[in-house]
């Protein structure tokens, strides 16, 4: 071949997609960016082709469009040329820019009363609506994937460290305790037969975890203004005596070795599963890669509390991502329609149940996680519901309904320096925390002037 | 720089450069024009709301103790990528340049990682320094080197440099492979003759006769450090740990893509494209010097 | 030097070498492992044999999230031709109106080519997105590559070596009543012919490496590259299936690599000589 006909070739296979999509213009065309990838991304593909099989009016196109930030990225560049897609998956984190975005989106209720769509909000678990809803209750975003933080912890490690595997550290000082232990009786021997970097505890997500999802469970403002969601004046409160000790605990736990810092975001994930960590923070989602790769027992856990704080540990809160229907100059009713039956589509019990079980996020409404518990799916899936128990312990207060803070990817990040930065020493917990509630609330002014103007 | 010999007429010329600049204007002027203007506004990341606020996101900028923190580590690690890459490939031209058996198969080994495309280059190290899945990195633990670039700041910053460095070897190899062969064999030999030694020949005769390519290379290799690392810098360490290495291009990135935040985003943009223009304008008149002669 | 061997050259040359030649043999043994021991921090130098047939899974039936290795390749190769012809073609006539002719804003022209192309890309994506939108050339085959073809770099190469060109060719040109097609068609491009070639090659290997460009602008799937193919596949949510990207990756490295092979002879010579 040479390369005129490859270029043609090349060239010919770029336009082929429009030859077909021309073919079926009777059917309402819904674009539907996503961010998901691997086994997640098939999941999301197998979504838009049992819609698309269920109806004959609309056809659903899932298109995927890099990470969570990049997919943001590109609805807004997009928004911006009046080429937005239908629907786009934004992260959780995302939603109070999502919320401040205006005319650039149509929220679920503004949708299910312009279309007739019926959306109710009280079937979805209430940790799961607050997040993604609008402080009087009406929904803004449609729930998709989440999860929720849960501690992973390996039994053989425990039983080998003396430990009940049958009764993970429920508070924070049995916690330290049990980690010393996994120290001396697990991790050493381990490296003295010259294997893997191992250690006792470590963290995905630091910033989520071991800050926002802390402040849920002993019901502790992150934000004032109920976490900003009383307005865009909140302000970071996460610099309290309360947070400086957990922080200065962790960093205590750091130099003695049985807390280790391996990286931002889930890339610690990996630690826990391949047997190198014995205690490992992540999101509720790890639970596929684990069953995938762990070659020892195991069990999910709550996160730990701090029975000083509080004798009635709350709920944890979210993480993951939701639906937002955005607009476009030349965006019909129809198509409008065509995104209100999708998000009908997706909110129904069979769907949730059956996303749940293929993914391990959590289920998003109640009727989806009685589903799956009738399916016996946690009985042949034991501790598959203890994301569910972690979302709906206590009562949720205002303080664990979520956050609503804008540019909250760009404060974790804050957090994630200032953290980094103490953990090698160079400040203390205080000046960390004190330094990143600086850095946030600046980033929070300039994104209430940026919005409010 | 202007050649003597030229074709009369302006039609046919103009008609030849207005592809070029028809581009230039759609795909460069414009959007550089906006980025000047976003430079002066403070908008939501919609683009819903946009207020006039003149130089605020600059002073702002210049105000900003961590925006000066960064200016400053850019210049360390365009300083350490550039004088790295350099210097070895130097060495490697030099080794390929003498008349040795099997030269042939040692060019082509060290030209062709020219091709690997960055993502893929940042896959390589991960591959090799991960603290625990890394070939290297995880035997520099083993053997009780405490290797761990994500809480280590300056084994990050190392890192960085490393992985920059490498992929730019084989660009600079070749350059200075081709500016070794073009020195005229008679002038080495004549100071072979005269006595000239070694490493004492190679920096009277050789050097000063190379240093129009060097320095070629090091604009090259200074604007390829500023600007093109970026992804390999994102993949590998997301400019931490804390800010260790966050160079200034990562910032822009980061602010504008990342955090969406126009207004400060396009200030950096506009910082960073004046000195493009400086470098650009340094490179040119040292080109056009040369051309001349 | 000649008769006996240079063992200092030869040490540093072998350095060298394996400085390049380790990582990527990494890469190659690594595509055959089982990738959750690659997970588990047991990446080895020693490939496993059997394991090869996920090259021919990967190019048919490609990976989860992503289509089949070859597609993507394919669309890779259009994308790199398209940008190093085209980049080719409009330097070599801008160059050579702004080297043999003198027209009003001569050097104004210059300067705007020049300086302009410098910007990086992430400085201006989000208005050049806008731009792309209003020509309707968002996820179409000329959307991807039109952007990225005007060049600084191959214009200012191809100046250089048109000022480089001795007067007396060009006197003796006119002098044969050679026009300025003529001249262009039968003696600057014969002349220029090796720096064509090791811009071609530069230009190829520049297409073919994109990946912030692709992502915005491409949401068709069908319009994947293998560089985007590749960051698809390694999972951020999920476990990535490291030894399926590491078998794409080899194969995302052999294209460029197999130009600058074929065209090494070139490559140098018209860097050489361009760089006079």
């Amino acid at each position: 071949m040479n390369r005129r006909t490859l270029l043609a070739g090349a060239a010919a296979l770029a336009a082929s997609p429009a030859i077909v999509h021309a073919q079926d213009t009777a059917k309402t065309k819904i674009v539907f960016w996503h961010a998901m990838t691997g086994a997640n991304n098939d999941e999301i593909n197998r979504i838009a082709r049992d819609f698309n099989a269920s109806q004959s009016e609309v056809d659903l196109q899932a298109i995927f469009k890099g990470s969570y930030a990049d997919t943001l990225t590109a609805a807004i560049a997009a928004w911006r040329a009046g080429q937005a897609p239908h629907v786009v998956q934004i992260f959780e984190v995302g939603t109070g820019s999502m919320l401040a975005a205006g005319p650039a989106v149509k929220q679920v209720w503004q949708l299910a009363q312009e279309t007739g769509a019926k959306i109710d909000p009280a079937a979805y678990i209430p940790a799961v609506r607050g997040y993604y809803s609008l402080p009087d209750g009406r929904m803004a975003s449609m729930p998709l994937n989440s999860s929720t933080a849960l501690m992973w912890y390996n039994k053989d490690a425990f039983e080998m460290a003396g430990l009940d595997p049958e009764s993970p550290p429920d508070t924070w000082d049995k916690l330290v305790v049990a980690a010393r232990a996994l120290k001396e009786k697990w991790a050493r021997p381990m490296a003295a037969k010259g294997g893997a970097d191992v250690m006792p505890v470590t963290s995905s997500w630091f910033a989520w975890i071991q800050l926002e999802e802390f402040s849920a469970i002993h019901n502790l403002p992150f934000a004032s203004l109920a976490d900003g969601f009383g307005g865009l004046g909140a302000e970071l409160k996460f610099n309290s005596p309360a947070h400086v000790k957990q922080l200065a605990r962790l960093l205590d736990m750091s130099k003695e070795g049985t807390f280790k810092y391996t990286g931002r975001d889930n890339t610690p994930d990996p630690l826990f599963y391949a047997g190198q960590a014995a205690i490992g923070f992540g999101s509720s989602a790890g639970r596929g890669d684990i069953v995938r790769n762990a070659k020892f027992k195991w069990a999910p856990a709550l996160v730990p509390y701090e029975p000083e704080l509080t004798k009635t540990p709350n709920n944890t809160i979210i993480g993951g991502a939701s639906l937002w229907t955005m607009t476009a100059p030349s965006r019909t009713p129809a198509e409008y329609k065509g995104v209100a039956r999708f998000l009908e589509f997706i909110g129904q019990p069979e769907m949730d149940a059956k996303y749940h079980q293929s993914t391990g996020y959590v289920p998003v409404t109640l009727a989806g996680a009685t589903l799956s518990e009738k399916q016996g799916y946690y009985v042949k899936n034991p501790g598959a519901d203890m994301a569910v128990k972690s979302l709906t312990r206590g009562t949720i207060t205002e303080n664990s309904k979520g956050l609503r803070l804008g540019r909250l990817p760009e404060i974790r990040n804050i957090v994630y320096e200032e953290v980094e930065k103490a953990l090698q020493g160079q400040q203390t917990a205080q000046a960390a925390l004190d330094s990143a509630v600086t850095r946030g609330n600046r980033v929070l002014r300039e994104f209430e002037k940026a919005v409010k103007a | 720089m202007e050649r003597r010999t030229i074709f009369p007429g302006w039609g046919l010329p103009v008609l030849l450069v207005m592809p070029q600049l028809a581009l230039t204007a759609v795909f460069f002027l414009w959007p550089a024009g906006q980025a000047i203007w976003s430079s002066m506004t403070r908008a939501d990341p919609f683009g819903i709301r946009t207020t006039f606020v003149g130089l605020e996101n600059f002073a702002d900028l210049f105000s900003d103790p961590l925006y000066l923190d960064s200016a400053g580590r850019t210049v360390v690690f365009c300083a350490a990528v550039s004088a790295i890459s350099l210097l070895l490939a130097l060495a490697l031209a030099t080794a390929a340049d003498r008349e040795i058996r099997g030269r042939a198969l040692y060019r082509f080994m060290l030209i062709w990682p020219y091709a690997v495309a960055p993502a893929i280059s940042a896959v390589l190290w991960i591959l090799l320094l991960h603290p625990q899945i890394g070939l290297v990195g995880h035997w520099l633990n083993r053997i009780g080197i405490v290797w761990d670039y994500k809480l280590n700041g300056t084994q990050a910053m190392l890192m960085v440099i490393l992985a920059s460095a490498w992929k730019q070897i084989s660009y600079n190899f070749i350059f200075l492979l081709a500016g070794l062969q073009s020195i005229p064999k008679s002038i080495v030999e004549a100071a072979r003759l005269d006595g000239a030694k070694g490493f004492f020949r190679f920096r009277t005769i050789i050097l000063p006769l190379l240093m129009p390519t060097v320095f070629f290379l090091v604009i090259v290799n200074l604007v390829y450090a500023a600007f093109e690392t970026f992804p390999t810098v994102l993949a590998l360490t997301q400019g931490g740990p804390g800010k260790a290495t966050e160079t200034l291009v990562v910032k822009v990135y980061r602010d504008g893509v990342i955090n969406l935040d126009v207004g400060s985003s396009s200030a950096q943009s506009v910082v960073l494209m004046a000195a493009v223009i400086v470098l650009t304008a340094v490179q040119f008149r040292f080109l056009g010097k040369r051309g001349g002669e | 030097m000649s008769g006996r061997a240079d063992w200092p050259a030869h040490t540093v040359l072998a350095l060298g070498v394996l400085l390049f030649l380790v990582p990527v043999w990494l890469l190659l043994a690594g595509s055959t492992l089982d990738p959750a021991a690659i997970s588990r921090g047991e990446l080895s130098m020693v490939p496993d044999l059997r394991n090869l047939g996920v090259y021919g899974t990967v190019l048919t039936e490609g990976a989860p999230g992503v289509g089949p290795v070859w597609r993507m390749m394919l669309v890779s190769a259009g994308m790199a031709l398209a940008i190093a012809f085209g980049k080719i073609a409009i330097s070599i006539l801008s160059a050579y109106a702004v080297t043999f002719f003198r027209f009003p804003l001569r050097m104004v022209a210059f300067w705007i080519i020049f300086i302009t192309l410098m910007l990086p890309v992430e400085v201006r994506i989000i208005p050049t997105y806008s731009v792309m939108s209003d020509l309707h050339l968002i996820n179409t085959f000329p959307g991807l590559t039109i952007p990225l073809i005007a060049s600084a770099t191959a214009t200012l190469l191809f100046r250089q070596t048109f000022l480089a060109i001795p007067d007396e060719l060009v006197e003796a040109a006119r002098m044969d009543g050679a026009g300025p097609w003529r001249f262009l068609k039968d003696i600057l491009i014969p002349v220029s012919a090796a720096n064509l070639a090791a811009l071609f090659v530069i230009l190829f290997v520049y297409g073919w490496n994109q990946y912030l460009w692709p992502l915005l602008v491409a949401t068709d799937p069908s319009l994947d590259t293998i560089v985007i193919g590749i960051v698809k596949m390694i999972g951020t949510e999920t476990q990535t299936e490291w030894n399926k990207v590491m078998a794409a990756a080899v194969l995302a490295l052999l294209p460029p690599i197999l130009v600058v092979v074929l065209m090494q002879r070139w490559f140098v010579k018209g860097l050489t000589e361009g760089d006079k």
